[in-house]
């Protein structure tokens, strides 16, 4: 599995089937002797990988997002301890014990890192996407944010006080955006369609009421 | 250890690109790849730590230039012949050619719901936890050759300790097989004056997840 064998992290599989690469004959040889060794059984990896494809995702994340602009106990409940708030919900991937919600305010925004490995709230946001898991964002979040945050068309006040949360041991952590203007009266479920996977990292805002339908 | 994947506060690796309508995965394998590793945490194969510890020993140029799933699954190779779970003769024959050795059990179908459920780090505190929020704290000079969650960027700087997170396995002594050797685990918050000097971002706090070795009273 020599690094140059992979064109890079955005390297695609078009299924034209004919050349295996070398990672793939590897990753293949590897889960036929986990298997035949007894360790692994192939029908749950299918439903591993089905789960992450179709169900977990920030649509999970949006949903307690947009419960907590619309609940003020569901909130502070949320605040208080994200893990119990959240297993309340049912999601799919089940929450573990140690989720932290952090809160956006006028004065104070939060962003997420994980500068020594790739730790993410996947039981609320799914996989992390590569830009997370890149050196670029590992290197650059917890020196200089705003860079960052100019990366991706985003500018805040310079007044703003910004908080990084590296994510260094086992607590994973939500953004909680602030709601925005022009959403009163709004349910739940249009309030979610609001509420993006970056928003809820902090490299991000979630969209205008314009935005959506 | 000292290595390359202890990114916070290099310069030089460039721009953050989003791609658009990222896939969950890009090609096939990889969504292989995750699934062993985590049918392989079922199991008990080995913790999160080994795994992470087995990323980091890859060296820095395959580190660097290795994609993220390719990472994973050099270091899934490592463990699995370290613990005698397979031979690189049978990874290379892409065959078992011996019996499998026992492990604590087998994620399954019917027991899927339970292996798609992150596990708990809490742990029985050993003795009453040493600090308390407010509390203003040094951060260890530490640089042990082995795995540890203390950032270089942090490393024998003065914060507060903001949350109080209870008492967690601690990933050094899981890494290097010791058992969970459970300590409580503190968020600490620093001045962005204190890690990147006097000219950084006045506006900035950055903080980290800490364990109790960690950390010394300031």
């Amino acid at each position: 599995m020599a690094p140059h064998d992979h064109d890079h992290d955005h390297h695609h599989d078009h299924g034209h089937g004919s050349e295996l690469s070398e990672t793939q004959l590897r990753v293949r040889a590897l889960e036929t002797v986990l298997t035949e060794k007894g360790y692994v059984d192939p029908a749950a990896l299918d439903l591993i990988i089905e789960t992450y494809e179709t169900k977990v995702g920030p649509h999970n994340g949006a949903r307690v997002v947009a419960k907590a602009w619309s609940d003020p106990a569901f909130k502070r409940a949320l605040l208080e301890d994200a893990s119990a708030a959240v297993r309340t919900m049912g999601h799919e991937s089940r929450v573990g014990d140690h989720l932290v919600a952090v809160e956006n305010t006028p004065q104070l925004h939060n962003m997420i890192v994980c500068t020594l490995c790739s730790c993410y709230p996947w039981e609320v946001l799914g996989l992390p996407p590569v830009w997370y898991k890149s050196a670029p964002y590992r290197s650059r979040a917890v020196k200089d944010p705003r860079g960052v945050l100019a990366d991706v068309g985003i500018k805040l006040s310079k007044d703003t006080q910004i908080r990084v949360w590296d994510s260094t041991a086992e607590t994973r952590f939500i953004v909680l955006p602030m709601r925005p203007a022009g959403t009163e009266g709004w349910s739940e479920e249009r309030l979610a369609q609001l509420v993006t996977r970056d928003s809820m990292i902090g490299t991000g805002l979630p969209k205008k009421p314009e935005e959506v339908a | 250890m000292d290595g390359v994947h202890d990114m916070g506060g290099m310069d030089g690796f460039g721009k953050v690109e989003p791609e658009p309508n990222e896939p969950p995965f890009h090609a096939r394998w990889e969504g292989r790849v995750l699934a062993l590793q985590r049918s392989m945490g079922y199991a008990g194969a080995w913790h999160i730590d080994n795994s992470r510890a087995a990323q980091e020993l890859l060296p820095p140029p395959v580190y660097l230039t290795a994609s993220y799933y390719q990472r994973w699954a050099l270091a899934m190779e490592r463990n699995v012949i370290e613990r005698g779970l397979a031979g690189p003769d049978e990874l290379a024959a892409g065959h078992a050619l011996r019996p499998g050795k026992p492990l604590k059990r087998k994620l399954t179908p019917e027991v899927i719901k339970e292996g798609l459920t992150r596990g708990s780090f809490y742990r029985q505190a050993q003795a009453p936890a040493r600090f308390k929020p407010g509390d203003r704290v040094r951060t260890r000079n530490i640089h042990p050759p082995t795995h540890t969650r203390l950032p270089r960027y942090a490393r024998g700087r003065v914060g507060t300790v903001e949350l109080v997170h209870g008492c967690h396995a601690f990933p050094d002594a899981v890494a290097t097989d010791r058992g969970d050797d459970p300590q409580w685990l503190y968020t600490v918050v620093f001045e962005s004056r204190e890690l990147w000097g006097p000219d950084a971002d006045p506006t900035l706090k950055v903080s980290i997840d800490a364990f109790e070795p960690y950390l010394d009273p300031a």
